[in-house]
């Protein structure tokens, strides 16, 4: 059964990529997401065994891979409720996506690529987090930056669309490079790749050091930290975080499944599946804490600057990965995957959102550009709006649950740590409150702006002759009109009249939103109640029963500050973007020093590179015109090649083609040869 | 009384000369051929001169061959010659370069 869902994914990708045009869109397409979903049937079975029915964690070997010396790697999948919430994850938004590609991508020319690119993301994807090994864990998370790169790059003919790809490559390469490193220090130090003996062995080497450099290191902290550098990386964590905004060039279902859903949050779960080696080093916990604060809070403050819709909830998936590695650095294993497994339907389902919004707009993707979509696109916006709810936690919803587990396990922590990131997760739900809703303020309310958008007027126009005073001729002989609104407002609608989207895109948010409202409330009990909490984890991840009985008994004012935020976000957003919306524009004249460092970034980019970029200009320079054209090709090949042209040159002459120069030379020849041999002849 | 000497100054005067005459001749590719036969005829002279001097017929011997084999050359030479100039209209020493490099 494991097998089946497994494979079914690589199969379907096989065929529809080998198949490719032979086979046509219909059959890629159709192969795709069946597998896609047989898996995620399967994966629901595997949950409501492993996970919930308390079943025992097993381990099934499916292959013998390396065998050298000390060095036994198998490949092989590990199932326990750990494993089991992942594969839950991954398959059902992967099938949703799927599902959701056959309306966004239906106008596409290259469909068979895009599915058997995303049913082999799936694929890696199950083998990172089936695996029993870190070298099977590692192919997994190869492979799933592999099929990432794919999809950024899908559009290959936008050059923003490549650089963003490479990007996104480039710099989780530094997260992987520490991984590998911990990977080998792991095995140096366990004599062995396998997790059951690692995990086992963890809690003996805690306190032990070695020397570098004279000075003593402890030997898990140093271990955990290079392992945590992997899943800052593919976690897009603060420092390794700035290929995650730009992959947003890759078409949206890509971004709701691969960078909100389920690869970005790999760093999360290797984190939780190494919890008892986290365990074993407080400084590495810390490190993670505060990493991970940094990055929520980071990404929330420039989340509300941005103006792209998707970039908007990448910097929010961003934050909320924050909170997710803030709740493990405090030990709270559970919560963070608890957040992980709401996180990626109420994600998924903004991006699925967004997308829907994007695919009616004509691919405008600035929200300066929309305003008033509630009316013209009601299921989208019902949809948009549960995702908000649950993603800045309102009562009752998956976010509700979640979030405020990791604040209160943060709280209940009791180290310093723990209270740093109590204090800026708090203020962070705040900003998190504030962006959903301008988010979906700037959409779905107001006065339509759609006019000013390229993308709109040739949509509207075909040629693109704007008028933004456009109102009502256009209409007629459309299916729908929601026209009236655009004859009273200034900024116009720009002629254009944005459709639902078909129901392939609709039943996906459909379902996503009943798990937004209600995946919290149905599974919070087993995966974080003390009890309950114990009896699910069983030892895949760590689950410190003290702290969840201590999240329980915290003071009133803990417990309702996230509630508070809520509101105070959802207050601030409201008067600034439905009241008062000169407001926005005033505060930034106030504070334009503020908005220029949060609308750069906090400047990163620039910072990497005047840093990576330009030094590595340099040095590439440096080599290839001192170096390889100075020196090596000077004196190689080309000097060689010179030489020799040159000597050829001179010996040319002596090929002048009259017979009378060749005897001449023949004469000297034979003269010479008489001058040198006659006289030793008569020796 | 001429001796040995002055046979083999006459065959290398005849020598050098068919040599300047294959060098420096500019012309014709029949005063090629015929300084050629210039040249074997001073080889012969040198083979007939040291045969008399040595009392050896051998090398009078060898002289009747060398005259064969010229007698051959030439005759070959001189088809070539005609072929060629029947190829390429011409027989001039100076347009003869098509081996140039």
């Amino acid at each position: 059964m494991i097998q089946l869902l497994v494979f079914l994914p690589l199969a379907a990708a096989l065929i529809a990529g080998l198949g490719n045009r032979m086979l046509g869109d219909g059959v890629a397409k159709s192969v795709t997401t069946a597998a896609l979903f047989v898996s995620a049937g399967l994966a629901w079975v595997v949950f409501t065994q492993a996970g919930l029915g308390h079943a025992a964690g097993y381990t099934l070997p499916v292959l013998d891979w390396i065998d050298s010396g000390d060095l036994h790697v198998a490949w092989a999948f590990k199932i326990d409720a750990l494993t089991s919430v992942m594969l839950v994850v991954i398959t059902t938004v992967s099938a949703l996506v799927h599902l959701y590609s056959w309306g966004y991508m239906a106008e596409d020319p290259d469909q068979p690529r895009f599915f058997a690119y995303l049913s082999l993301f799936t694929f890696a994807m199950l083998m990172l987090v089936t695996a029993d090994n870190l070298v099977q864990m590692f192919f997994g998370w190869e492979g799933v930056g592999l099929a990432s790169y794919l999809l950024i790059g899908f559009w290959y003919y936008k050059p923003s669309a490549n650089a963003a790809a490479i990007k996104a490559f480039v710099v989780n390469r530094v997260g992987d490079f520490g991984f590998s490193l911990g990977i080998f220090g792991t095995f140096l130090v366990f004599k062995s790749v396998k997790l059951d003996v690692i995990l086992a062995a963890a809690a003996g080497m805690k306190g032990a050091t070695f020397s570098f450099l004279g000075a003593p290191v402890d030997v898990m902290t140093c271990l955990c930290l290079l392992l945590f550098v992997g899943a800052m990386g593919k976690s897009a964590q603060l420092g390794l975080h700035t290929w995650l905004p730009d992959a947003m060039e890759g078409p949206t279902p890509v971004s709701a499944l691969i960078h909100a859903a389920t690869m970005v949050t790999a760093g999360v779960f290797m984190t939780c599946r190494l919890s008892p080696m986290f365990e074993t080093s407080a400084t590495a916990l810390t490190v993670v804490t505060y990493v991970g604060a940094a990055t929520a809070l980071f990404a929330a403050t420039v989340a509300c600057v941005q103006t792209d819709i998707k970039r908007v909830i990448a910097y929010s998936t961003c934050s909320q990965l924050g909170y997710m590695f803030f709740a493990a650095g405090s030990g709270a294993y559970g919560a963070a995957m608890f957040h992980l497994f709401t996180h990626a339907f109420f994600k998924a389902l903004l991006f699925l959102g967004a997308g829907a919004v994007i695919h009616s707009m004509h691919h405008e993707q600035d929200m300066r550009f929309y305003g008033a979509l509630r009316k013209s696109l009601p299921l989208t916006f019902a949809a948009m709006t549960i995702g908000t709810l649950s993603l800045t936690g309102f009562f009752f919803t998956s976010g509700y649950y979640s979030k405020d587990a990791i604040l209160e396990a943060a709280f209940a922590r009791g180290t310093e740590a723990g209270y740093v990131a109590f204090a800026i997760g708090a203020f962070v739900a705040l900003l998190t409150s504030f962006y959903s809703w301008r988010l979906a303020f700037l959409t779905f309310f107001g006065n339509p702006r759609w006019a000013g958008s390229e993308h709109i007027a040739h949509a509207a126009h075909g040629n693109g002759d704007d008028h933004d005073t456009e109102s009502t001729n256009d209409s007629v002989g459309l299916e729908h009109d929601h026209a009236p609104v655009a004859s009273q407002v200034p900024t116009g609608t720009g002629g254009y009249h944005p459709h639902e989207s078909p129901w392939t895109m609709l039943v996906p948010l459909a379902v996503l939103s009943i798990g937004a409202l209600f995946a919290g409330f149905v599974f919070h009990d087993a995966f974080l109640s003390p009890e309950g909490g114990a009896a699910f984890w069983r030892g895949s991840a760590v689950f410190d029963a003290h702290l969840a009985t201590a999240t329980e008994a915290l003071p009133a004012w803990v417990v309702w500050t996230p509630a508070v935020a809520f509101f105070a976000g959802l207050g601030l957003a409201a008067q600034y973007y439905l009241r008062d919306t000169e407001a926005p524009a005033r505060f930034v004249k106030a504070f334009g020093g503020l908005y220029a460092f949060l609308v750069h970034k906090w400047y990163f980019d620039e910072l990497y590179g005047l840093v990576f970029v330009r030094g590595a200009l340099f040095f590439g320079r440096l080599f290839w015109q001192r170096g390889d054209q100075g020196l090596i090709d000077r004196f190689g090949p080309d000097g060689v090649a010179g030489a020799v042209a040159g000597s050829a040159a001179v010996a040319k002459r002596f090929q002048s083609g009259y017979v009378y120069s060749y005897a001449l030379m023949m004469l000297i020849g034979v003269a010479a040869a008489a001058t040198w041999f006659v006289p030793r002849v008569f020796e | 009384m001429i001796g040995l000497g002055h046979y083999l100054a006459v065959g290398a005067i005849l020598f050098v000369l068919g040599v300047l005459g294959i060098i420096v001749n500019r012309k014709n590719v029949i005063i090629i051929l015929m300084s050629i036969e210039l040249i074997l005829l001073a080889v012969n002279i040198n083979l007939v001169a040291f045969s008399s001097f040595a009392h050896d017929l051998v090398g009078q011997v060898f002289a009747m061959f060398v005259l064969t084999v010229a007698a051959g050359e030439a005759a070959i030479g001189l088809a070539i010659l005609v072929v060629y100039n029947r190829n390429r209209g011409t027989i001039a020493v100076d347009d003869i370069n098509q081996m140039k490099g």
